[in-house]
């Protein structure tokens, strides 16, 4: 079958060239040839004459395009790894020319909201009705129903560095699972397979809201016993919300769930992690917005997460605390003395 | 005067194939042995591809013949052949007597035993379809009530010979009849129906008929056969036998080849998703998925077999039977607070026993009954997609799609066992959708809902089953809270068609309010020995059994309807 490879999914297509659609697309290069398609014109240009994005270099047989229709139509595996809040209106472009053969396979660790995000405020309503995974997008958007996603502790910049690491595709087609297992395995690079797409996909969205908080603690000073305590304690927060969501709590527990919260609260490298840690230091969250480069997903999770767990009743403190600190001016100093007087009592009641 | 209002007859439809002898099902017939034979052989090859080795064949057997003396033993029926209990006995002899000394000689005989398993129930489970039962049929249920029905409304006898009322009058069609009988012509049709009564095969029968569509074929549970009016019928409407009983490997292989092979052929099928009655009168949430799942191969298949050219084409259309009454509810509804559906072999000892029963209660349906609906949902492809006047699929924005491509992987077609089991999950899932969209709310289903909920709010503190124990003389509602709350609903529910998620029977767009509670509550389960719902000497709304009222409530259940009351 590996002979066979290159044959049987050229090209595979990449949509998104932030960093790790790069990083993505250089994996994918070692077993496929690519073409990695990009939103803005000027941008494909630059990198297709730089061979250079975001600081890595590509791979030979990666094509840049920056026409989708061309990308659907020699594609029949697509990644598409851009931030989840465009995902919908890309889908809506994209499925025009999708067909019910192609396979999606996303890379993205947000949810997708009913409305404008922006009009969600201290007292609106959500339920899970309003808020769709990115599976969930794909499926009422377009004709393709073999989708899937890929997870795990794959910060894009040690990726691209080729150091080892591993991810978990999950789809309820095992099809699409091999076909991720096979386009993605290289010697540094390990593929789990899961059947809970939507655990999986839950598990990559909700760790970045402790991602934000590990930031903070790090930005206050503070050392690795809290960082302990933290990434346990929101981790029985994400298997509680995860649960309501729909996801299975194995999924948590897996390279997407536990294997992603340890790397993206531990490292400077996430985005996620930036917020927090400047947030700590006290600048606003504005400005710091601003001055990203890309999107770190878990600002609007902990905006969409907070109203649901409100909606569902679920007792959520870390994202409670973390929404009050983001967007209604708590101090962090304050939302942790408010986190130490929790009475949690019981350690793990999940299992 | 009252037969001015039925002047305005019920549509007719002209048969869509002119004569029985093009009819699919009639060639099946025909061709009955050759067919089985098919069947047989299919069934043969797939099994020995489960069951690889010799040695897990063996094992196969023996589990089987196991499970068979069993069921001979503890539960056999009127209908079971005689010879039964030897034709057992004869495979444990055989399976016995196994040469052990050469491999070969092993391979053989086991193949031997298999081949004659599937044959025997091949046999069993092919259909008896002969046109001239096939009119017979019709001719009383169309004819035959139609008169008695007449006859009882015009009040006398001679109106039996009058001739103004048909069974269209009764049951009426609903929904998008026109594209089914167009995609009848051009493709294989696969009617899903919900199933809430014994009656439902019979009622289907009509309609399939009176749509002027060639018959179905479509498994009937093996009990069934147990009676004779419905084991008539049954034979005679293009039924093969389901026995439930049978959960082998080898009967469901068997079973599922034989409407797997049918659909390739062209023949249009009928399902019943749910498997058996709803129990507890709600619409089906739950789909069995094993004859579904046929329809998903048959359609693989035929593209398989077109081989790049134009494949026949299966069409999936969800069918709602809107009921007033049900006869077996006392008996489904006991059976579903016991939670006896869990059991191994479930006993079969409803009202539908005899077929003096039957025939009182079709008179009794036919003569007094308030009408019932069927609603013909819109067909789709077996991926959920709607299709055009052509048969086509079409994506979400009209644009056509070609659904060869759900089965290929790399250009080429694939058997992928997973993938098409997700496919036909996820069928399940929209056909349970379009239920819901495409059930029908009459007068009678609000009042139902609306009493038991006003009951069960009284007394928040009962669980379901403390309720069922209080006795009914203190569950009286006054009516102009009764009468409040059921315009309210009333609004709401129209409210929710427009949002495509039920549909609105005419009958409860009408503005006299107390007209329509009236006639809402007093056809509630009208023929039960125990009325669920009804009036009282002060006006007041009471009910005589209100495990049975639960039943008729639940109708409306799923919709979260509850928060309004």
């Amino acid at each position: 079958m590996g002979m066979a490879l290159k044959n049987t999914y050229n090209p595979v297509g990449v949509i998104g060239i932030g960093s790790f659609g790069t990083a993505v697309s250089n994996l994918l290069s070692n077993n496929t040839d690519v073409i990695l398609y990009g939103r803005n014109p000027e941008q494909v240009e630059e990198v297709r004459s730089s061979r250079i994005s975001n600081n890595q270099r590509l791979n030979k047989n990666i094509e840049l395009t920056n026409d989708l229709e061309y990308l659907a139509g020699r594609c029949s595996i697509i990644f598409p790894i851009i931030p989840a809040s465009t995902f919908r209106s890309l889908m809506k472009s994209l499925s025009q020319y999708l067909k019910p053969y192609h396979i999606l396979i996303h890379g993205i660790k947000g949810l997708d909201l009913k409305g404008e995000l922006s009009d969600l405020t201290e007292d609106t309503v959500i339920s899970r009705s309003d808020v769709k995974t990115m599976s969930e997008v794909v499926l009422e958007e377009s004709v393709v129903v073999r989708v899937g996603c890929l997870a795990g502790p794959n910060l894009a910049d040690e990726l691209a560095q080729g150091q080892p690491s591993a991810t978990v595709v999950a789809s309820r087609f095992n099809e699409v699972i091999l076909a991720g297992q096979k386009l993605l395995r290289t010697d540094r690079f390990q593929v789990y397979g899961s059947n809970d797409l939507i655990g999986i996909e839950l598990s990559g969205a909700l760790k970045n809201i402790i991602a934000i908080a590990s930031g903070a603690l790090t930005g206050l000073g503070l050392g690795e016993n809290s960082r302990g305590f933290l990434i346990s304690r929101g981790m029985v927060e994400m298997i509680y919300l995860g649960k309501v969501l729909g996801g299975n709590t194995q999924a948590f527990l897996g390279l997407a769930g536990i294997g992603d919260l340890v790397t993206t609260c531990s490292s400077q490298l996430s985005r996620n992690f930036t917020v927090g840690y400047r947030l700590a230091k006290g600048e606003s969250l504005d400005t710091i917005t601003e001055s990203m480069e890309e999107t770190a997903e878990g600002i609007n999770t902990v905006k969409v997460i907070r109203s649901l767990a409100k909606y569902y009743k679920i007792r959520a403190p870390i994202t409670e605390k973390l929404y009050d600190v983001m967007f209604e001016d708590l101090s962090p100093d304050t939302a942790l003395q408010y986190l130490m007087k929790y009475p949690f009592n019981v350690d793990i009641d999940f299992l | 005067m009252i037969e001015s209002k039925y002047d305005t007859k019920a549509k007719t439809y002209d048969p869509i194939l002119p004569a029985p002898k093009e009819w699919p099902v009639v060639r099946l017939g025909k061709n009955r042995k050759e067919f089985v034979e098919e069947v047989v052989n299919a069934s043969f090859s797939k099994i020995l591809q489960l069951r690889g080795s010799t040695e897990l064949l063996k094992e196969e057997l023996e589990i089987t013949m196991f499970k068979e003396r069993l069921r001979v033993k503890e539960n056999p029926w009127k209908v079971d052949p005689e010879d039964e209990s030897l034709f057992w006995s004869n495979v444990k002899k055989n399976l016995l007597h196994l040469s052990s000394d050469n491999e070969a000689d092993v391979e053989r005989e086991t193949h031997d035993i298999l081949k004659e398993i599937i044959s025997r129930y091949a046999n069993e489970i092919a259909g008896n379809f002969k046109p001239s039962h096939y009119s017979m049929a019709r001719t009383i249920v169309t004819f035959g009530f139609g008169r008695l029905f007449n006859a009882a409304k015009l009040g006398s006898f001679k109106g039996l010979f009058k001739g103004k009322l048909t069974l269209q009058d009764k049951i009426h069609i609903e929904g998008e009849t026109e594209q089914l009988r167009n995609l009848a012509k051009i493709g294989t049709i696969v009617m899903v129906p919900t199933h809430f009564s014994n009656l439902d095969s019979i009622t289907i029968g009509f309609v399939i008929h009176s749509l002027g569509l060639p018959p179905f074929i479509y498994g009937a549970g093996l009990n069934l056969f147990n009676i004779a009016l419905f084991a008539y019928f049954m034979n005679s409407l293009g039924a093969y036998k389901v026995d439930r009983r049978k959960k082998n490997m080898i009967y469901l292989e068997t079973l599922k080849m034989y409407s797997d092979l049918a659909l390739q052929n062209g023949i249009h099928s009928l399902f019943f998703p749910g498997g058996t009655r709803s129990r507890s009168g709600k619409l089906e949430s739950h789909l069995k998925l094993g004859l579904l799942s046929t329809a998903m191969d048959a359609q693989r298949l035929n593209y398989l077999k077109a081989n790049g050219g134009k494949a026949d084409k299966i069409f999936i259309v969800p069918v709602v039977l809107n009921y007033n009454f049900v006869l077996e509810a006392v008996h489904l509804i006991s059976d579903y607070l016991e939670k006896k559906g869990q059991e191994r072999y479930y006993t079969e000892s409803d009202q539908f026993s005899s077929s003096y029963k039957i025939l009182s209660f079709l008179t009794k349906f036919f003569t007094r009954g308030a009408d019932m609906s069927v609603s013909i949902g819109a067909a789709m492809d077996l991926f959920g997609n709607s299709v055009d006047a052509s048969g086509n699929s079409l994506d979400k924005s009209g644009n056509i799609i070609d659904i060869k491509d759900y089965f290929t992987s790399n250009d080429i077609i694939t058997e992928n066992v997973q993938r098409d089991g997700e496919y036909t999950r996820m069928l399940g899932e929209k056909i349970v959708t379009d239920f819901y969209r495409n059930a029908q709310c009459s007068p009678s289903h609000l009042a139902a809902f609306v009493g038991f909920e006003l009951i069960r709010k009284k007394n928040t503190k009962l669980d379901l089953y403390s309720l069922f124990r209080i006795p009914t003389e203190d569950l009286e509602i006054e009516y102009d809270e009764f009468a409040r709350i059921y315009a309210k609903l009333r609004d709401i529910v129209i409210e929710y068609e427009v949002l495509g998620k039920i549909k609105v029977n005419q009958a409860l767009r009408v503005n006299n309010l107390e007209m329509l509670i009236r006639s809402g509550v007093n056809s509630v389960g009208t023929f039960h020995a125990q009325r669920p719902l009804l009036f009282n000497k002060e006006g007041n709304i009471i009910t005589n059994d209100l495990k049975t009222l639960y039943y008729y409530r639940n109708r409306l259940d799923g919709y979260g309807f509850e928060k309004y009351i």
